[in-house]
């Protein structure tokens, strides 16, 4: 799947889902996305870091919510019913990203993505592979694994 | 995986069940149980494993298999006397054919020594001196020349292709004349046995066979059709079918086999190769085959009458069926998957050929009085992911009807509408539904009892002792992954029983016991899960030597005052092995520790009872299923957690006078004049700050691992649930004091406690609290 995933950035045509925390735009590769729902309320984990918001039940199987705004350094979201989970797949793991809402479907080409500007925090700019212009906007592309980054304790893959 | 690869992985399946059959065969014979059906089932199943593995090319199990069922065939024709002695060798045997079966499936080298040991004590057993260079490559040639003479022709038709070598005459002397009388007494005229046995002896006129299928037969998909029709091709033949024993239409049995076919073959072949055509069947049917001499077609008119009767026989009676059953106007053998399927074929095989087309349909078609025929158990193979999938989804089944009930409670429908009946009913379905599938996972625990009867035979000859192995229950239906998980703690359990429990022949004799030791393993279902007891009538528990054991490694105090039942439970104790020195049985490096701690990885617990003299017993107690867990919900801080059943001892409402601050942090509860830490399971997980108060708290009495007691202390009880279990290092990882996650009725998630982890969360001050609990106890 992430193979497949690369290379179809690589191609000519990307489709991205792009989604809005705060002010901000940002996608995720299509192919990645397995469902986008509402705001339900989570079961927080014990101990575990301060941007997973806990776990959720979709459709039998037990899977993490991330707080993608706390992720990228930003204020935590306060969710609402008006926020909405994107359900992705990475590797083998499915996650959820906590958003603001969903914006947009794109269809970029590969060379429309241009290398993240030198200017954002570091934190930010680690999370992200690349930005796109378009009307005026700018989408940044999230990096997935990275968000998912496994820590070397390896208790905890979101740690 | 190609389909070679396929096909050799249900063959090793199948091996799997075959040797399972054998043993319990043996051990039915050993019990003096059996009757000539169980040793017929025994060779039937080596036979079976033989034929597999010569398809495969595994020629080091074919030659065993080969020289064991030599042997077993003899047993089979009473050449053998069955002896306790040949039923030992029997079952090491068998333990040496399926440790080739074993070797062939995950490849590694094959002890060769044992099996040329044992492939000699075989062939010893059936009176063949093995040859000196290559014993096991003399087998094949040997074995039908043991076989042949006592069988007459009548069983081993593979083997026939031997029959004219000079051995067999050699053999057949020292024979009793009586088999060769029924072999050939069919003969109308004297046959002199070299004539006989000489080139061109086979080759008589022809022969009258005797062909009746029994129901097995066309259950295993066979044809009487094509049996014949190939019979045809040898020669000339004639065709009578004896259909007296079909049943009136609404007797027969769809499944069931009527017909009893006579053949008089004209052929130059020879009787091994008519048999060879009957080779795949040839347990599924009774068959004659004698030598024809003359007078091939005695009255062909009346051959070809009988034909046609029974052609106008079958086609009245599809008329019939047709008639009857409209409805089923497909034939009635198309609906039933396990009756054969024959062809309404039109091919001639020779003038006979319409009537033997036409006839295997009518056995197929029509029913019988064959109450008396035994069914095949109907089994099919299902991959375990599928099966595991399926569970899933009736998990969330079971999940979305209570969240849909729910839903329909909270918008205030009536309860007697018809939504909230229908509802009603959906629950039923659902929890049926659930029971069914969790039931396609369970397995009697019969395999592992009968590993562990290897295990008792290899223990007690390795330490000279003589111990029987009872099972009971053995019927028992567990899952399949706690069966499989079972299999090392059990066999570490009789590995004890045996080595240290049982005594020596001599000082049992001494005692006034039976020299042969005894170990029973029992398993049975009690209150909703299965209990599985190990019991020995050996020594018992030496309890001063456990004492003085535990005393010398530190895990006692030398002045501790322990009842009877805690010295007992010190060989539980993690670095505990009462072996003074490491012996080659259960000395492996892992004690009792281990195995206790492999029941509880399954969610299950073991106990010990000794009484000096008279034995030990341990007792497992093990859920159903590994699917879904008993717990206690509870509410901690506004979650839901589950806590497992199956460590909580009690649950108890702290009185203030009964709480008892110990140290800076630390409280304990006073339960019937000890102290039990208490441990706020909210602080442990970081759910709250501020530790609860005890007094407004509820105390759940838990037991750990390592059998010491906690108090938990949480906010409330909400009830005791089954739930299923769901993992979260699949999605997430491993967290810290949380066991896996499980979905509750409202579609939440919650977490199930692991309480072993909390409680050793705070064993830095449990130790302290020990301590000081262990002084005061003093």
């Amino acid at each position: 799947m992430t193979q497949l995933h690369e290379q179809s950035v690589a191609g000519a045509n990307n489709e991205l889902i792009a989604f809005r925390l705060g002010q901000q735009e940002f996608c995720v590769d299509i192919m990645s996305v397995r469902d986008i729902r509402g705001w339900t309320p989570t079961t927080p984990l014990p101990h575990s870091e301060h941007y997973v918001k806990g776990v959720i039940n979709l459709r039998g199987a037990v899977l993490p919510v991330v707080d993608l705004a706390a992720r990228l350094g930003f204020t935590p979201a306060d969710p609402t019913p008006r926020h909405v989970i994107i359900i992705t797949q990475v590797g083998r793991q499915t996650i959820g990203l906590l958003v603001d809402a969903v914006s947009d479907i794109l269809t970029v080409e590969s060379s429309s993505i241009q290398a993240t500007p030198n200017v954002a925090s570091e934190l930010a700019r680690s999370f992200m592979k690349g930005v796109i212009a378009m009307e005026g906007r700018m989408i940044s592309l999230i990096a997935l694994d990275s968000v998912l980054t496994h820590n070397q304790s390896g208790s905890g893959l979101l740690n | 995986m190609d389909t070679m690869a396929a096909i050799k992985q249900t063959f090793f399946q199948e091996c799997e069940e075959q040797l399972a059959e054998l043993e319990d065969g043996l051990l039915t014979i050993e019990r003096e149980e059996g009757d000539v059906e169980t040793i017929n089932a025994v060779f039937r199943a080596v036979h079976s494993i033989k034929g597999g593995a010569g398809a495969f090319g595994l020629d080091a199990l074919v030659r065993f298999a080969h020289t064991f069922e030599t042997t077993l065939d003899g047993m089979r024709s009473g050449r053998i006397e069955i002896t306790q002695q040949i039923i030992k060798l029997m079952l090491r045997s068998a333990d040496v054919l399926s440790d080739l079966v074993r070797i062939s499936r995950d490849g590694g080298a094959a002890d060769e020594a044992r099996v040329a040991q044992m492939t000699e004590e075989l062939q010893k057993a059936c009176g063949i001196e093995p040859a000196p260079a290559a014993p096991a490559a003399a087998a094949p040639a040997a074995a039908p020349v043991a076989i042949e003479p006592v069988e007459g022709a009548a069983l081993v038709p593979d083997e026939f292709g031997f029959v004219p070598t000079p051995v067999h005459f050699d053999f057949a002397d020292e024979q009793p004349e009586e088999p060769q009388v029924d072999e050939f007494g069919f003969a109308p005229v004297k046959i002199d046995f070299d004539e006989l046995l000489a080139e061109d002896a086979s080759h008589t006129e022809g022969f009258e066979i005797r062909f009746r299928p029994k129901p097995e037969l066309y259950a295993k998909a066979n044809d009487a059709l094509r049996l014949l029709r190939e019979l045809g091709r040898m020669g000339e033949m004639e065709v009578t079918c004896d259909y007296s024993s079909l049943p009136h239409l609404d007797a027969i049995d769809p499944e069931g086999a009527y017909f009893d076919w006579t053949i008089k073959l004209k052929t130059d072949g020879t009787e091994a190769a008519v048999r060879e055509i009957f080779e795949f069947v040839e347990f599924d049917c009774d068959l004659e085959v004698r030598p024809l001499i003359s007078g091939f077609v005695e009255a062909p008119e009346e051959a070809e009458k009988v034909v046609k009767e029974v052609l106008a026989q079958v086609a009245a009676e599809e008329q019939a069926e047709k008639a009857v059953a409209p409805v089923a106007a497909a034939p009635v053998f198309e609906v039933k998957p396990a009756a054969p399927a024959p062809e309404p074929v039109a091919a001639p095989v020779q003038e006979a050929a319409p009537a033997v087309a036409a006839a295997p349909a009518a056995p197929a078609a029509n029913a019988a009085a064959a109450a008396s025929a035994p069914a095949p158990s109907a089994t099919i193979r299902v991959d375990l992911d599928r099966v595991d999938r399926l569970i899933d989804l009736v998990g969330e089944l079971v999940i979305n009807q209570s969240m849909l009930a729910q839903r329909v409670m909270e918008a205030g429908i009536a309860r007697l509408s018809d939504v909230a009946v229908g509802l009603d009913d959906l629950e039923h379905l659902t929890r049926e539904i659930q029971d069914s599938v969790m039931a396609i996972r369970a397995q009697p625990v019969r395999p592992i009892f009968q590993r562990m009867s290897r295990v008792v035979r290899e223990v007690a000859d390795m330490t000279g002792k003589s111990v029987r192995l009872i099972t009971e229950g053995e019927n028992c239906e567990v899952d399949k992954t706690v069966i499989e998980r079972l299999a090392d703690p059990l066999t570490h359990m009789i590995r004890n029983a045996i080595d240290h429990g049982i005594e020596k022949p001599e000082d049992r004799i001494a005692k006034g016991k039976p020299e042969q030791g005894v170990v029973r393993m029992i398993a049975a279902h009690r209150s909703g899960r299965v209990v599985i007891e190990v019991a020995d009538d050996g020594a018992g528990i030496n309890r001063q030597r456990v004492r003085d054991i535990a005393v010398k490694k530190g895990i006692i105090s030398p002045d501790a005052q322990l009842t009877d039942a805690e010295i007992d439970d010190l060989i539980f104790a993690p670095g505990f092995s009462t072996a003074e020195k490491i012996s080659d049985v259960s000395g492996r490096g892992v004690g009792m520790d281990v195995v206790r701690r492999s029941i509880q990885a399954l969610g299950g617990r073991i106990s010990i009872s000794s009484r000096p003299g008279q034995g030990t017993t341990f007792t497992l107690s093990l859920p159903l299923t590994l699917a879904v867990l008993d717990g206690m919900v509870v509410t901690v801080a506004g979650q839901t957690l589950v806590v497992p059943l199956s460590t909580i001892v009690e649950t108890l409402q702290p009185k203030e006078s009964d709480i008892h601050g110990l140290g800076e942090k630390a409280r304990v509860i006073a339960i019937r004049g000890s102290f039990i830490p208490l441990i706020d399971v909210g602080a442990v997980l970081g759910y709250r700050e501020v530790e609860a108060d005890p007094v407004q708290s509820v105390a759940v009495m838990v037991e750990t691992e390592n059998q010491s007691q906690c108090a938990l202390m949480v906010d409330a009880i909400i009830g005791q649930q089954q739930v299923v279990i769901k993992s979260l290092e699949t999605n997430y990882g491993h967290v810290f004091g949380v066991a896996a996650a499980t979905i509750l009725g409202d579609g939440r998630v919650a977490v199930i406690l692991d309480v072993d982890a909390i409680v050793a969360g705070s064993r830095t001050e449990m130790a302290r609290i020990d301590a000081n609990r262990k002084r005061n106890a003093a």
